[in-house]
């Protein structure tokens, strides 16, 4: 040791630890709020299989590779998968949730513009990975 | 021993050697070729991204193909053989010891690389280099994926054996006269690096064997049509390679460390505080693992221990920031390769660092994750951090290896060119990632934005491939015809180093 003081490493150490709480506090705040679906949540059943997304509304109505949802409405996705996992993807609203074989996994938005947005798949999931896409259609209600 | 500098030997001397400097250059010689073969394939993906459509490969089979070998090939036969090198060449002399504790097993640990290497290139399969179930038990073509399965035992077990004689070396065998707190910090690095190694590889072979005899049908531990799940495969796996992250990235941190003084013509700032940063990563790294599979349906509170395990691995990493900027503060610094290369690889270390800070904040993980975010994320990692310390310590090594200097001019300038192309491709691939492209397409649609930052990015990723011709030409040149060095002080900085070619050749 050279004798140096070792006071602005702490003071550095308590700078990071102190953004890193901000950070995390922060986070758990925001995912606690988004965690759980409304109540009045529409289901929609999405079911990923290689390579392309079908989609079955409460009503029975079925769909696939286009989803039509209306403006302002919560709706609630129960991805699954067929075969191998996938990755169902509304980048535009930060959809996103793994469809596994073997379970049902939730994720719920609330569309709030109309128009079309691309919907993908963002786990390999093998040939044709890259062109499993779709469109999302919010129409006025 | 070294190459030239007592006298030239024939190959399969040292081939078939056990010193710990002939394993060390074996495995700085291999680990060298496998940063060309893997880079060249990267080179090749960057090109076909670079426009929509078919560019220069043909089928998106071998895309895959490409990047699953290319992600393999430069952790495995990069990143884990050139810390090994380094490790053969410095750890003995660091503690003071005449090899390494156990010979033959180095030997034997050296040669399943090339093994492992052959079973993974012959192979060359496509399920990415996770091999997540159930696309790769029940739909990835074999042989390729058995191979690869195989291959990675092979690997595995390598560097478990590695591991091992690492850390006997560096408790056992140190000299008596030299307490573990004096240890070079290079050594501390593959030590803590070494332990984590023993702690997570073994769960990832016992993955692998269960993928195995998933896909042989016998079983169906990750098959939910036999009662299995998948996701435990995925929990296997990142317990392995979390740590792993650490397993890589502390030995290029140790080596950055044996730069960064000599360089800035000062001792350390602190030596205590550099092995605590390690110990503490050395256990925190293991308690993040599950923050890559946030989006597999995790629940809140699982999500919420794994971002606080997760955030807690930063005042380790963010210590050994300070620790180079305190060395350097007001020391009289010498701009020579090896010191360029430390401090771009610490510039790009915090980008990465601040980046990952942000992929474990639970909401905005649902936007980056498999995206191009986490690509160009864990390539300022593997790239811009571990790839960067281990070029520095490569040319910081070279004069001792071969007894001649590298062309000074060609280092600074590969650092120059790779370190623009690394911040070309990678935060730009950032940016990408925010617009929503996923990872591991062969093709992606039209958007005007995707196309022009696919662009920059191929860019990018020519300018380091021109880089690395540079650095190529350096090596091969200046290792048969650069000027002699001054084998004392080959930078004139003074001090000591530690001398790889004094040390006493046995006859094996």
């Amino acid at each position: 040791m050279t004798g140096h003081s070792s006071w602005p490493e702490w003071v550095y150490i308590g700078v990071v630890v102190a953004i890193l709480v901000w950070v995390g506090a922060d986070s758990w705040y925001i995912e606690k709020l988004i965690d759980h679906a409304p109540e009045d949540a529409e289901i929609i059943k999405v079911t990923g299989q290689q390579w392309f997304w079908s989609f079955e509304h409460a009503d029975g109505t079925k769909e696939v590779g286009e989803l039509h949802l209306k403006k302002g409405i919560p709706y609630k996705f129960e991805v699954q998968s067929k075969d191998v996992i996938h990755s169902f993807n509304i980048h535009d609203y930060t959809v996103m949730m793994d469809a596994v074989p073997g379970r049902i996994n939730t994720v719920w938005f609330v569309p709030d513009e109309t128009g079309e947005f691309p919907i993908q798949c963002r786990e390999y999931c093998g040939l044709i990975h890259y062109n499993m896409r779709g469109i999302l259609y919010v129409e006025d209600t | 021993m070294v190459l030239e500098i007592v006298k030239p030997r024939p190959v399969w001397q040292i081939m078939f050697s056990t010193h710990h400097t002939d394993v060390g250059l074996l495995y700085l010689i291999t680990s060298i070729a496998f940063l060309f073969l893997g880079g060249a394939l990267a080179l090749a993906m960057r090109a076909e991204l670079f426009l929509p459509g078919s560019q220069i490969i043909q089928d998106s089979m071998t895309f895959h193909r490409f990047f699953t070998v290319h992600g393999t090939t430069l952790i495995f036969l990069f990143i884990l053989p050139f810390a090994a090198a380094i490790g053969n060449y410095l750890v003995p002399i660091m503690v003071r010891y005449k090899d390494m504790a156990y010979p033959k097993l180095n030997a034997i640990a050296y040669w399943m690389i090339p093994v492992g290497a052959a079973l993974v290139w012959l192979g060359f399969a496509d399920f990415t280099w996770n091999a997540y179930p159930t696309y790769s038990i029940l739909r990835a073509p074999g042989p390729a994926a058995d191979m690869w399965i195989f291959g990675l035992k092979i690997l595995g077990v390598s560097s478990i054996l590695g591991s091992i004689n690492f850390i006997v070396t560096i408790l056992k065998c140190k000299h008596p006269d030299l307490p573990l707190s004096k240890v070079p910090l290079f050594a501390w690095s593959t030590l803590i690096a070494s332990v984590m190694t023993l702690v997570a590889v073994p769960t990832f072979a016992a993955a692998l064997l269960m993928l195995l005899t998933d896909r042989l049908g016998v079983s169906g531990f990750f098959n939910p049509a036999m009662g299995g799940d998948p996701i435990a495969y995925q929990h296997l796996f990142w317990f392995t390679f979390h740590p792993e992250v650490y397993i890589l990235v502390l030995p290029a941190i140790g080596m950055m460390y044996e730069i960064i003084p000599r360089f800035s013509r000062k001792p350390l700032f602190s030596t205590g505080s550099g092995i605590a940063a390690f110990i503490l990563l050395g256990i925190v790294g293991f308690a993040s693992w599950a923050h890559h599979m946030y989006a597999t349906g995790m629940s809140f509170t699982e999500k919420t221990v794994f971002m606080i395990g997760t955030l807690a691995a930063v005042p380790g990493s963010a210590m050994h920031v300070f620790n180079f900027f305190a060395t350097m503060w007001g020391g009289r610094i010498r701009f020579s390769t090896p010191m360029m290369w430390s401090v771009g690889g610490i510039a790009l270390f915090f980008a990465a660092g601040s980046g990952g800070v942000l992929n474990t904040a639970m909401p905005l993980d649902f936007i980056t994750h498999d995206s191009y975010w986490v690509v160009g994320h864990f390539h300022l990692f593997v790239f811009g951090t571990i790839a960067f310390g281990s070029i520095a310590f490569l040319y910081y090594i070279f004069p001792f290896v071969t007894g001649r200097m590298y062309n000074e001019k060609l280092g600074q300038l590969h650092f120059v060119l790779a370190f623009i192309g690394a911040v070309t491709v990678f935060f730009t691939q950032h940016i990408l990632g925010l617009f929503g492209m996923p990872r591991r397409v062969f093709d992606y649609p039209p958007f005007p934005e995707w196309i022009t930052m696919n662009q920059i990015a191929t860019v990018g990723a020519m300018i380091i491939g021109a880089s690395m011709i540079i650095f190529l030409f350096n090596m091969i040149h200046s290792s048969s015809k650069g000027k002699e060095a001054n084998m004392d002080d080959p930078w004139g900085i003074g001090g000591k180093y530690y001398y790889p070619h004094r040390v006493k050749t046995p006859h094996h």
